[in-house]
C-alpha cells in the first residue's frame, strides 16, 4: 500500500515557443520516500523542477503539494508550505558568512516572509544560531563557520545550499543534481549524507545524471524523454526497463 | 576587539566622541559650533543613506528629496506653529517618510540602473515643481522664509503679545544658535546612530545584507524582499527627513536647491569615500569632505603663496597656480578627482584603507610571533 | 494646426540634441556595457570647441578707431580682419561650422584617451562602480572648464547668413506665422545626417557587423578570437565624437555654461531608458519623441489645465515606461533586468 502523497502532479504540460518542454506530466511523490528524475539532457528535468517551484507556470495541470495546489504561488510561499529547493548552480549568499547563510534561511522559517526586528540584537538570537551551528556541523562544514562564503569551494558551496535547505526542515526537499562537478570522494560524502537524511525520514525529489548516485538513494525512479515520462518504478523494475536502456542509456547495460 | 561587538560599549564610545567633539576638533581648527553641526547633520544624512545603499545594495540618486522636504516641513512648522523645534524636526521625519513610502513603493519594483533613474526621475520632478508650480508652498527660487506675519499658534497663544523681529528657534526656550544648536544635532546623531547600529546588527539587518548579496536566492529562502526594501528605503528617507529639517533649525530657511541631484550626489559621494556598508565609513566621509570643503574654499592664492614660501619663486608661482585650481572656487574639481581616485584604488572607501592596513600590521606582528614558536616546534 | 506644427518642430531640435546624447550612450552601454555618466561632459566639451575656436578666431588687437573722430577712440579687431580683411570676417563668421570639423579629431582623441585610460579599467566592475567614478570625471571635467571659460554662458552665434528664421508656413501654405530660425532647422538635418551615418556605419560595414554582435552578445563575440578591446576603443571614440558635434551644433541654440553636460545627461538617460537599454534605434526614436512632448507640454493651453506638466513630462514619462515596460520602447530582453 503507497503512503500518504507529498506531492501530486497532474497533466502538467509547458511549452516554449514551439517545443513541447513537458507534456502531460503525472507524477506522485510518497511521504518518506527518495523520488529521482533522470532522462536526457533536455529531457525537461529542470524545467519539471521549475514548475514544482514556482519558476515556471505551467501552460495546464496542477501542482499539488499536501493537498493544496501550487500554481501561481510566490516562491516565498512556496517555500513556507514546506518545500526546498537546492540549486545546481550554488545558490548562496557569497557576500555573507558561512554562518549568516545558514542563520538567514533558519531566520525566515521563525519570522516568516516578513518582519521587522530591526532593533533586536543578533547576538539575543543564540538559538538560531546555535541550530545553524548544528546543521552545518553535520555535514562537516564546522571549520569554516566563520569563513567568507564566497571563498570556499565548488563543493563545499553546495554543502552549504544543502545545509541552508536542511535548516528549514522541509517537508519536501528538491535536489537538482547535488553532486554535479564534483569530485568522486566528495560525491560519495554527500551520498552518505543524503542517506542520513533519509533515515530520518524527510521526502525527497533528487534530479541526478550519476547513476551510481541514483542507485544508491532513490526508492523509486521516474524517466524523462523528450518531455514526457516513459517509465516509472523502483529501481530494479527501471534498470530491467527495455524502454528506458533505449531511450536514456542508449542500450548499455546498467 | 570583542569589546566593540558589545552595543552599548560601542554607543559609550560614540557618545563620548561626539559631545567631546568641540574639545578634540578645535586642534585642527574645526572646534567651532557652524562645522560641527555640518558635521552631525550630514552624518545623520550619510548614516541614513549607508542603510539603504550600505545594507542592500540600491543606489539611490534622489535622496536629496527627502532632505528638501524635511526643510520644508520644519520651516512651516515654524511659521503656523511655535519655534520650537521638537515638532519642527518630528514633523520633518514624518513628511520625508510619507514621500519616501511613496517614492520606494514605486521605484523598489525595479532594481539596478532603474532603480536609480526612478529615484533621480522622481527627484528631479520634486526639484522642478519646487521650483515652479508649488511656489505657494515652497516659495520658489528665493526659498521658504520666516516672516513677522507668520500665525505660529501656539506660540501666539503661548506669549499673547507679538514679539518684534523676527524670533530665533528653540528647545523649550533655550535658544538653538551657537553650542546649543550643534549639542541638540549631536543628540540626534547619536540616536540616528545607535538606530543604525542596531539595525546593522539585527536579524532586520542581516536579512537586509542577505538581499544584498543575492536577492533572487532571498525569495527561494522564503522572504517577500519587497518589504524589506521598502522598509530599509522609509527608514532611510527618514534620516534625511531629519537631517533637512536640522539644517533649517541652523538656518530657518528652505530652498529648492536642497532637493537638486548633485545634493543626492553628495551624499553618495560621504559614503563610499567613508566605506559603504560599514557603521562608521559615512561618518568619516563626511567628516572628511566638509572639513576640506571649509578649509579648501576658503583658501585662496595669498594664502597659497604663504604656504609655499619656501620653494624658489619660479617654482612657487607654479606650484600656486596649480593648487590655484583646486581651492576657493575650485573646490568641486578636488573632491571630483578625489572621488575617482576614490573609487578607481578604494572602493571600499577609507574603512577599507584602514582595515587593509591594520591587517598588514597585524599580518607582521604574527609572522613576528610565529617565526620563533615555529622554530620551538621544528616547524610544520 | 499652426501651433501644433509649430510645437512638433520646436521639439524636434531639442529632441535632435537628446537623440544625439542618447544614442552615443546607448552604443557605449550596449557594446561596453559601461554605464557612462561622463557623457553629458562630452557634450558639453562638445559645445566648447566651438567656444574655444570662436575665441581663437576672434583673437584681436586694439586698433585706433577711425570712425570715431573727435576723441582717441580704441576698438578691439581681429587679426583675422587685419590680415585677411573680408574673409578673415567670414572666417569668423563661420566659426560654428568650422568648430565641426576642427572638433571630430578633438572629441575622437578625448574618446580614445578616456576609454584607454578609465573607462577600460571598469569593465568587469559593478554597475555602481562605472556610474561613481564617470560621474566623478564628469565633475573634473565640467570644473575644469569652469576655470577656464567661468561660469556665465558665453554666447556663439551662428553664421549672419542664417540667423533669421526659415518661413516653414508660407513654404507650406499653413500662413505666414508659422516660422522657424534657420539653425534649428540646420541642426535637426545635422542630426538626420549624423543619426544616419551612424546607422549606415554600423550596418554595412564588417566593424560595425562586430559592433552589433557584440551588442547582442558580447561573450560570444570576444571567444571568435575577434580583438574586440581595440573596437571598444574605437565605439567609445565614436560616442564621444556624436556627444561632441551635438554640443558644437548646440552652442548657438544654447549659449554654452559649464554645467549644460550634466542638464543634458539627466535627460539622455531617460530618453536611453524610455527607447531601451543598450537599442539605438530606440535612443533615437525616444529622443525625438520626448523632445516633442517637452514642447507640447509647455503650451499655455496644456500647461493651464496641468499646471507644472512642462517641469516633469520627461522624468513623468520615463517613470511609466520603466513601471510598465522596463525594457522600454525597443530594448531587447535581458539587458539590466532583476
Amino acid at each position: 500500500m503507497s503512503g500518504n502523497i507529498v506531492l501530486r502532479i497532474k497533466n502538467v504540460d509547458k511549452t516554449f515557443g514551439g517545443l513541447h518542454a513537458l507534456g502531460d506530466i503525472n507524477l506522485e511523490i510518497e511521504e518518506g520516500k527518495t523520488h529521482a528524475i533522470i532522462g536526457p539532457n533536455g529531457a525537461g528535468k529542470s524545467t519539471l523542477l521549475n514548475v514544482c517551484i514556482g519558476r515556471l507556470e505551467p501552460d495546464t495541470g496542477t501542482v499539488e503539494f499536501e493537498g493544496k495546489n501550487m500554481i501561481g504561488m510566490k516562491p516565498h510561499e512556496i517555500n513556507h508550505a514546506g518545500m526546498v529547493r537546492v540549486f545546481q548552480t550554488p545558490e548562496i549568499f557569497p557576500d555573507l558568512s558561512v554562518l549568516e547563510n545558514v542563520m538567514v534561511p533558519a531566520l525566515a522559517k521563525r519570522d516568516g516572509v516578513f518582519k521587522f526586528n530591526a532593533l533586536r540584537s543578533m547576538a539575543s538570537n543564540t538559538d538560531i544560531e546555535a541550530e545553524a551551528v548544528h546543521v552545518l556541523k553535520d555535514l562537516g562544514l564546522g571549520e569554516y563557520i566563520h569563513h567568507h562564503a564566497g571563498s570556499m569551494s565548488r563543493g563545499d558551496k553546495r554543502r552549504l545550499e544543502l545545509a541552508m535547505g536542511l535548516v528549514q526542515h522541509p517537508r519536501l526537499l528538491l535536489l537538482d543534481e547535488p553532486t554535479a562537478g564534483m569530485a568522486r570522494h566528495d560525491t560519495n560524502r554527500t551520498i552518505d549524507l543524503l542517506k542520513r537524511i533519509k533515515e530520518r525520514g524527510m521526502t525527497k525529489i533528487i534530479i541526478e545524471h550519476d547513476m551510481h548516485v541514483v542507485f544508491s538513494l532513490a526508492d523509486r525512479i521516474s524517466v524523462l524523454a523528450q518531455g514526457r515520462i516513459i517509465a516509472d518504478g523502483t529501481p530494479d523494475e527501471i534498470r530491467g526497463n527495455p524502454k528506458v536502456q533505449e531511450a536514456y542509456l542508449g542500450g548499455a547495460e546498467l | 576587539m570583542p569589546l566593540l561587538k558589545n552595543d552599548w560599549v560601542v554607543m559609550a564610545i560614540f557618545t563620548a566622541a561626539t559631545l567631546t567633539a568641540p574639545l578634540w576638533l578645535s586642534p585642527i581648527g574645526a572646534g567651532y559650533p557652524d562645522l560641527l553641526q555640518k558635521f552631525a547633520i550630514f552624518g545623520i544624512f550619510a548614516i541614513g543613506f549607508n542603510i539603504l545603499f550600505g545594507l542592500t545594495g540600491y543606489l539611490s540618486f534622489g535622496h536629496a528629496v527627502f532632505l528638501g522636504v524635511g526643510s520644508y516641513t520644519a520651516v512651516w512648522s515654524f511659521k503656523l506653529l511655535t519655534m520650537n523645534v521638537l515638532p519642527a524636526v518630528i514633523f520633518g521625519m514624518l513628511m520625508a517618510g510619507v514621500f519616501a513610502v511613496f517614492i520606494g513603493y514605486l521605484s523598489l519594483r525595479r532594481s539596478g540602473i532603474y532603480f536609480s533613474i526612478l529615484t533621480l526621475a522622481f527627484a528631479q520632478m520634486s526639484y522642478n515643481l519646487a521650483y515652479s508650480v508649488l511656489t505657494p508652498i515652497t516659495n520658489g527660487e528665493t526659498g521658504l522664509q520666516l516672516t513677522i506675519n507668520d500665525p505660529r499658534i501656539l506660540d501666539a497663544a503661548a506669549e499673547g503679545v507679538a514679539a518684534t523681529g523676527l524670533p530665533s528657534t528653540t528647545l523649550f526656550g533655550i535658544e538653538m544658535s551657537g553650542y546649543s544648536g550643534f549639542y541638540f544635532c549631536a543628540v540626534a546623531l547619536i540616536i540616528g546612530f545607535f538606530i543604525s547600529l542596531r539595525i546593522f546588527r539585527s536579524p532586520f539587518g542581516l536579512k537586509l545584507k542577505a538581499i544584498k548579496s543575492n536577492q533572487t536566492r532571498m525569495k527561494y529562502t522564503g522572504f517577500n524582499t519587497r518589504p524589506y526594501l521598502l522598509t530599509a528605503f522609509v527608514i532611510s528617507g527618514m534620516y534625511a527627513g531629519l537631517a533637512g529639517s536640522l539644517m533649517a533649525i541652523t538656518d530657518p530657511l528652505a530652498g529648492a536647491e536642497r532637493m537638486q541631484w548633485t545634493a543626492s550626489g553628495e551624499v553618495v559621494l560621504m559614503t563610499i569615500l567613508g566605506g559603504t556598508g560599514t557603521l562608521v565609513g559615512p561618518l568619516l566621509g563626511v567628516g572628511i569632505i566638509k572639513y576640506f570643503e571649509n578649509i579648501f574654499s576658503a583658501l585662496n592664492d595669498n594664502a597659497l603663496h604663504q604656504a609655499f614660501a619656501i620653494l624658489p619663486d619660479w617654482l612657487e608661482n607654479i606650484v600656486v597656480a596649480i593648487a590655484g585650481e583646486f581651492v576657493g572656487e575650485g573646490w568641486h574639481l578636488t573632491l571630483g578627482v578625489l572621488f575617482m581616485l576614490i573609487v578607481i584604488f578604494l572602493p571600499g572607501g577609507v574603512m577599507e584603507g584602514i582595515r587593509r592596513i591594520s591587517g598588514w600590521i597585524r599580518g607582521r606582528s604574527r609572522q613576528a610571533e610565529q617565526a620563533p614558536a615555529a622554530e620551538a616546534t621544528g616547524g610544520e | 494646426m499652426d501651433a501644433i506644427l509649430l510645437q512638433i518642430l520646436n521639439g524636434l531640435d531639442k529632441g535632435g540634441a537628446y537623440a544625439l546624447i542618447a544614442l552615443g550612450l546607448t552604443l557605449v552601454f550596449g557594446t561596453l556595457g559601461v554605464v557612462n555618466f561622463a557623457h553629458g561632459a562630452l557634450f558639453m566639451l562638445g559645445a566648447f570647441c566651438a567656444v574655444t575656436i570662436q575665441k581663437v578666431l576672434t583673437l584681436s588687437v586694439k586698433v585706433k578707431d577711425e570712425s570715431i573722430t573727435f576723441f582717441e577712440a580704441f576698438k578691439e579687431q581681429p587679426y583675422l580682419e587685419i590680415w585677411f580683411g573680408d574673409v578673415g570676417t567670414a572666417i569668423i563668421d563661420w566659426s560654428v561650422p568650422i568648430s565641426i570639423l576642427i572638433a571630430i579629431p578633438i572629441m575622437l582623441l578625448i574618446g580614445v584617451v578616456m576609454e584607454r585610460g578609465l573607462i577600460k579599467h571598469f569593465y568587469k566592475r559593478p554597475h555602481a562602480e562605472q556610474i561613481l567614478v564617470t560621474f566623478g570625471l564628469a565633475i573634473v571635467l565640467q570644473e575644469i572648464i569652469k576655470s577656464f571659460f567661468g561660469a556665465n554662458p558665453i554666447p556663439t552665434p551662428a553664421p549672419e547668413i542664417v540667423a533669421g528664421s526659415a518661413p516653414i508656413g508660407a513654404l507650406f501654405g499653413l500662413g505666414e506665422a508659422v516660422v522657424y530660425p534657420w539653425w534649428r532647422l540646420i541642426y535637426l538635418l545635422f542630426a538626420g545626417i549624423v543619426i544616419f551615418s551612424v546607422f549606415a556605419f554600423l550596418q554595412f560595414t564588417t566593424f560595425g557587423m562586430v559592433v552589433r554582435a557584440g551588442m547582442h552578445d558580447r561573450e560570444t563575440v570576444g571567444l571568435l578570437g575577434i580583438n574586440v578591446e581595440r573596437r571598444f576603443t574605437i565605439v567609445f571614440g565614436i560616442a564621444a565624437v556624436v556627444a561632441g558635434l551635438a554640443g558644437v551644433m548646440y552652442a548657438p541654440i544654447l549659449p554654452p555654461d559649464y554645467h549644460m553636460g550634466m542638464d543634458f545627461l539627466v535627460l539622455s538617460f531617460v530618453v536611453v531608458v524610455v527607447g531601451g537599454m543598450g537599442s539605438l534605434g530606440g535612443a533615437v526614436a525616444a529622443g525625438f519623441l520626448l523632445g516633442i512632448l517637452q514642447s507640447f507640454a509647455s503650451m499655455n493651453e496644456v500647461k493651464s489645465i496641468l499646471p507644472g506638466i512642462d517641469q516633469i513630462i520627461i522624468y513623468l514619462v520615463a517613470v511609466v515606461i520603466i513601471l510598465v515596460r522596463p525594457r522600454g520602447l525597443m530594448g531587447r530582453k535581458g539587458v539590466m533586468e532583476d
